[in-house]
């Protein structure tokens, strides 16, 4: 079966004397250019507002998390009880579509938002965990998509709202892509109780 | 010439394609570092990548830049546009002798690919490399391709440095042999947040940057301003910034950057002063020339990085009238002293073969 949408289309000059190759390709971009998955052209209109009060109100934010996953280490008998596997699944249901709202969060299921002035990173059209690139617009817009405020921008700015907003001078390590779409609030949690009863078992 | 001299000017004698001898506290064998650590102030510039499978390109391309510069970048599909790969230009200058600083950006390779070629290019004599983010694929001229950006410049610079100091792989795994390179980074003063850039560069230190190349200053106030928040980190005494700049060909060519390349930050008045000009080319080199001036007084500033794009040829002439080398000549290919006599043979052996038709070769053979 061919496809002969327009996005499909070779583009290429045919005619001596017409516009570049260049200019082609400029101008038939909105149509060419990759997008990632879970966006539509229609998503990537809209405004940001949510992400940006969640920036707004980082410091707010960073206290809540802190009482939330105390509250989740508490629950740690009962995670075990059911079993961390078995309550994977409608954790990261639950987690998806809180942060999903909250912070436009992509899952990556290794959350930096503490670091990151509560600004999700993964929005960055190259995931950058480190800092913002060179391309920034003078606006503090993101060079690739003109209307997207600048995660990082954004996220300097709430980090310094934050009490522990320095964390975002640290370097992150690269992505591991095998715990994409997995409960980052599962895994914080068990790994502070190993580490709790390590320090028990140590004293 | 001498081996003590040639020991100076940071060839190695033997051949000028191979590394130097490692010295004592340098993570490279190369020649940038060694001009850079004797505190010299190193010019580098940028080998525009040729559309093309011919080495001669390449060559011809790097021979304009011969004794005036310290180092030559070779950009890996800057802009996303699809050239000629670093990887390969690296390769074929190494041949020549050329200091190359492999550019990789992470947009295109995953960091298996990446970690490969940091060894494949130490393997062909890559000295420098410099880690770089990458444009966004919808910049270039094939919009659709699949970005990447496995790792970012930062997590790049760790893995790297890992790799020279701890000699194994991002996993773990051992190195026979480490890839002895000077790690490099970029750093744009001049998009926002403002405020956090001189942290930027600070991070990128830790991560395991050596040298820093800027984007192109037009706006010395406000990079003087950058470099008053670096010294006052003390972050120059940890890395050596060079400052980027590059001659302006129009002010059509000004206000179309301004317009479709984000993070160039050119002020009002260097356009008015471009459109104000009888010659906008050679306004365009002289404000060049005057930037270059004001920027190696600024304190902090080890080098300079002259990114000349389509205007490569007046790369020579900006580092001479600037006067930034101080007199210094950079590395320069030298004939061998027999190499003239060796032509002259070849061209005798040539002419008697051409004067003797090989029917009277046959003839006298004959007789």
């Amino acid at each position: 079966m061919t496809d002969n949408s327009p996005a499909n289309q070779p583009v290429h000059s045919t005619r001596p004397g017409g516009p570049t190759q260049a200019t082609l390709v400029q101008k038939a971009r909105a149509k060419l250019a990759f997008k990632p998955a879970h966006t539509s052209p229609t998503y990537r209109q809209r405004k940001y507002s949510i992400r940006l009060w969640a920036v707004k109100h980082s410091r707010f934010f960073e206290w809540f998390y802190k009482k939330f996953a105390n509250a989740f280490l508490v629950l740690h008998p009962f995670w075990n009880w059911v079993g961390y596997n078995r309550a994977e699944a409608p954790v990261t249901a639950v987690e998806r579509c809180v942060k999903g709202l909250l912070f436009d969060c992509r899952m990556c299921g290794q959350c930096v938002l503490s670091s990151t002035g509560m600004s999700c990173p993964m929005n960055c059209p190259k995931q950058l965990r480190n800092g913002p690139c060179g391309g920034v617009r003078e606006n503090g817009n993101c060079e690739v998509e003109p209307n997207m405020p600048c995660v990082w921008v954004q996220a300097w700015k709430g980090s310094r709202h934050m009490v522990g907003g320095d964390a975002i001078l640290n370097v992150q390590k690269p992505v591991d892509q095998s715990l994409r779409e997995t409960s980052s609030w599962l895994r914080v949690t068990a790994q502070s109780a190993v580490e709790r009863e390590q320090k028990e078992a140590a004293q | 010439m001498t081996a003590s001299a040639n020991k100076d000017r940071d060839v190695n004698e033997n051949d000028p394609g191979a590394p130097l001898e490692p010295k004592e506290g340098h993570s490279s064998f190369g020649r940038l570092e060694r001009v850079l650590r004797r505190g010299e102030f190193a010019v580098t510039t940028e080998l525009n990548p040729p559309d093309s499978a011919d080495p001669r390109d390449v060559y011809e391309r790097a021979e304009i830049f011969e004794g005036w510069v310290d180092g030559i970048n070779a950009v890996d599909a800057s802009g996303a546009n699809c050239h000629m790969s670093s990887v390969g230009i690296c390769a074929l200058l190494t041949r020549m002798g050329y200091a190359p600083i492999l550019q990789i950006s992470c947009r295109d390779r995953n960091r298996i690919a990446i970690q490969g070629d940091v060894l494949g290019a130490s393997a062909m004599g890559v000295q420098n490399i410099l880690c770089l983010t990458g444009d966004g694929v919808q910049a270039g001229d094939q919009p659709g391709a699949k970005p990447v950006f496995d790792l970012d410049c930062m997590s790049l610079l760790e893995t790297v440095r890992t790799m020279r100091e701890e000699s194994r792989f991002l996993s773990g795994r051992k190195l026979t042999y480490p890839p002895h390179v000077f790690l490099g980074a970029a750093i744009n003063p001049f998009a926002p947040p403002y405020d956090f850039r001189p942290h930027r560069l600070a991070k990128k230190i830790a991560a395991g940057a050596q040298f820093v190349q800027s984007q192109y200053c037009f706006d010395v106030p406000m990079f003087r301003e950058y470099m008053k928040r670096v010294v006052d980190m003390g972050l120059n005494e940890e890395c050596y910034i060079m400052c980027g700049v590059g001659p302006l060909a129009s002010a059509k060519t000004a206000n179309w950057i301004r317009k479709n390349v984000p993070g160039i930050h050119i002020p009002d008045a260097v356009i008015k002063r471009l459109e104000g000009a009888e010659n906008q080319k050679a306004e365009g080199k002289k404000l060049c020339i005057e930037i270059m001036q004001e920027v190696k007084e600024i304190e902090g500033v080890s080098g300079i990085h002259v990114m000349a794009y389509r205007q490569e040829e007046y790369v020579a002439e900006i580092v001479y009238e600037s006067g930034v080398l101080k007199g210094r000549k950079p590395w320069k290919r030298e004939a061998a002293p027999d190499v003239e006599q060796l032509i002259e043979t070849h061209e005798t052996i040539q002419a008697e073969e051409k004067a003797k038709p090989p029917q009277e070769i046959v003839k006298e053979v004959a007789n």
